[in-house]
């Protein structure tokens, strides 16, 4: 996986997806800000919500304790996976177990995370994607580009050219009169899931929460292709985050008002269902339910780090990312893209990657994903105790320590100063009004910016010129 | 060391440095809107409900039959599902107008099959408890719902709750809900924003909710 900077510069050059991205984010963010105005104590709300998070996660093991027994006395079987190898196998299993050659999915960024589809794939399963925007993305072969509008990169022209070419070979083909109003590519969406939905066995959900004093998991959906899963299949198999646990059952009071206006824009989502182990002759009659940690652990014992793990997956982030609206989803080289995923993928799986060494200067740190966040995820001071580490792990050899080590020299003597800045001013001279596409020695920091032409004279130069005659030196001023 | 043993101890050792113990925040404190009077909350209710282009009416107990049959009536219904616990009285004119009433039970006796379910029109329910400042109905899918299915695969849902049922914000409706039960929380019908965040009501779930306020 290139680096950020690298794999943005080529969705910097797609217009289409740019122009795509602007409007979806514009029209999200408008409608985040009127359902939010509505509230009227919005921020004890953030901090009601960040508490009752905080309080699964500093004693997250007696809270999955709590979960765990409380699942198992409603007749769920537990299981606990390490990885993404661990999780993808109790799957794979109870699916053989049903006899079972095909799973209908719900939305779920844990089974994303772990490549769940392709695991399946490979021993024989076909996982079909629910949602109208995975089923968009799998059809497409394509790859998610936002939390929770993942074909927000596509069109309507595009998804009805996907629909068309695509759905006969995975069941039920497109009407021949597809046009590309919304209305009938949801309709063509509807027909296609249905047959799949009537027949399926065995369904694989993720969850929103999972409440530890009462064992209860939560699915918040819009399209009723969760419920469908949850509901009509006779076996479901939910993958649960370790982080997903809120302590009580009162805590949905708090975080059923954050989520939806934060995600959607809306007073609340059109379906939420919540479940409580296995109910006589209501739904799966054979629950399961995999408690997944594949990094978060180590998420944890980050003392600054550990409060990302408070992320609720509602992606007002991305929204309101200067950033993510330009870059894109895909440059950001995982299942969490934006902010939340500058900060999570490097927490999870720590600085070494190009990608994840990359991530926590995706940023211009202008705070506007921290004020958005319903549960007060500090981003940009994560982000800057994330830089910290890449630069730690460089151990002082980086080009950014160099270059501090050359400013301090430059800066700790004015004759010094002066004469770095009537160098850049020569430059400037010589250059006009072109950009610096880049500088030898600085290719990391240019490959993604243009540096700024320096100015054809300095300040101090321009102090002296203009002020030669007023009788002030600018030393008392 | 079994996975749960194993991720069990990275947790424990990776909060090996909190202090505080289990529960010191004390009662989960409940932040919501103050309702300026019970009218008041349910003219929010029939707003907000209607906001996401559910059907609202609000009748008198005496007509909530009539009410149900005109909903009905509106679909272009014809099998329509009724929970063995719902009130009699509320499906009786729908009856009579000649629409034909189904009980969740097939010829041998048992629960109707996700494709018997398909070839039905419309599913009349009671609720357990709303939402105002949501516009949101929450069932419990107790004798007068129905199982979930009921209100999932048919095409419309026509939905009864009592202006007494109706609490003014989400925490009310959270303390007043009972966790053992299977819940599901509507607003709305289906409907997805995913294409070019344009709102197309109606993907899988029912594309018609009516919601009838008694009293």
């Amino acid at each position: 996986m290139p680096s950020f900077q690298r794999a943005a510069k080529g969705a910097l050059a797609d217009t289409q997806q740019r122009r795509n991205l602007a409007h979806a984010t514009a029209t999200i963010r408008a409608k985040r800000a009127a359902v939010v105005g509505e509230v009227a104590d919005w921020e004890a709300l953030r901090v009601a919500g960040a508490d009752a998070k905080d309080e699964a996660l500093h004693h997250l093991p007696d809270y999955l304790e709590q979960l765990e027994a409380n699942l198992t006395a409603r007749g769920a079987t537990v299981h606990w996976a390490r990885d993404a190898a661990e999780a993808n196998q109790v799957v794979i299993d109870v699916a053989r177990a049903q006899g079972a050659d095909e799973v209908v999915k719900v939305k779920s960024m844990a089974t994303q995370e772990i490549e769940l589809n392709e695991a399946l794939e490979e021993a024989g399963i076909a996982a079909w994607e629910t949602d109208l925007a995975e089923l968009i993305v799998q059809l497409g072969q394509d790859r998610p580009s936002h939390i929770l509008v993942p074909a927000i990169h596509r069109n309507r022209a595009e998804i009805r050219e996907i629909f068309r070419r695509e759905m006969g070979r995975a069941g039920r083909a497109a009407p021949e009169d597809l046009t590309d109003e919304p209305a009938r590519l949801a309709e063509a969406a509807r027909l296609h899931l249905r047959e799949k939905f009537l027949r399926a066995k065995v369904a694989v959900s993720g969850a929103n929460f999972a409440v530890a004093d009462t064992g209860t998991l939560v699915v918040v959906e819009s399209e009723g292709n969760g419920r469908m899963c949850l509901t009509l299949p006779q076996t479901l198999v939910s993958i649960v985050g370790v982080e997903k646990v809120l302590p009580t059952f009162a805590d949905l009071g708090t975080m059923m008002q954050l989520l939806p206006r934060s995600s959607t824009g809306e007073r609340m989502n059109p379906y939420t269902s919540t479940w409580t182990g296995v109910t006589p002759g209501d739904g799966p009659q054979e629950v399961h339910v995999v408690l997944l940690d594949n990094g978060r652990s180590r998420v944890l014992a980050d003392e600054v780090g550990r409060e990302a793990l408070r992320c609720i997956r509602c992606s007002a982030c991305l929204n309101v990312c200067p950033v993510y609206e330009r870059a894109g989803g895909h440059a950001y080289g995982s299942v969490y893209p934006g902010p939340i995923g500058a900060v999570l993928n490097p927490l999870l799986r720590g600085v070494s990657s190009d990608v994840d060494k990359s991530l926590p200067y995706a940023s211009s740190l202008c705070g506007a994903c921290f004020e958005a966040c319903p549960v007060r995820i500090d981003i940009p001071s994560l982000l800057v105790h994330l830089r910290t580490q890449v630069v730690d792990e460089a151990s002082g050899r980086s080009a950014e320590a160099a270059g501090m080590r050359a400013a301090s020299w430059v800066f700790g003597d004015h004759r010094r100063l002066e004469a770095a800045q009537r160098a850049a001013s020569l430059g400037g001279r010589l250059l006009g009004g072109r950009t610096i596409r880049s500088v030898p020695g600085l290719g990391a920091w240019t490959q993604a910016r243009d540096v700024p032409t320096p100015p054809t004279e300095t300040f101090r130069q321009w102090w002296a010129r203009s002020h030669r005659n007023d009788g002030h030196t600018g030393e008392d001023a | 060391m079994s996975a749960r043993e194993a991720i069990l101890a990275r947790l424990r050792e990776a909060t090996a440095d909190v202090t505080t113990p289990v529960g010191a925040r004390g009662e989960v404190p409940t932040i919501s809107a103050a309702p300026a009077s019970a009218a008041g909350t349910l003219d929010l209710f029939v707003d907000n409900v209607a906001d996401y282009r559910a059907t609202v009416v609000r009748c008198a107990p005496d007509r909530v039959g009539a009410e149900v049959a005109a909903a009905l009536a509106r679909g272009r219904a014809h099998a329509v599902l009724v929970p063995d616990g719902l009130e009699a009285t509320w499906v009786e004119p729908s009856q009579a107008a000649g629409m034909w009433l189904r009980r969740d039970a097939g010829e041998d006796g048992s629960p109707l099959s996700p494709g018997a379910l398909d070839e039905i029109d419309a599913v009349v329910t009671a609720a357990r408890v709303g939402i105002a400042t949501t516009g949101t109905i929450v069932l419990d899918h107790t004798e007068d719902q129905g199982r979930r299915a009921l209100t999932l695969v048919p095409d419309q849902h026509v939905c009864v709750i009592r202006a007494d049922q109706v609490v003014h914000d989400v925490p009310e409706a959270v303390a007043l809900l009972d966790p053992a039960r299977p819940l599901t929380w509507i607003s709305g019908p289906s409907a997805t924003s995913d294409i070019e965040l344009d709102r197309v009501e109606g993907v899988h779930g029912p594309r018609v909710l009516d919601v009838v306020v008694v009293g």
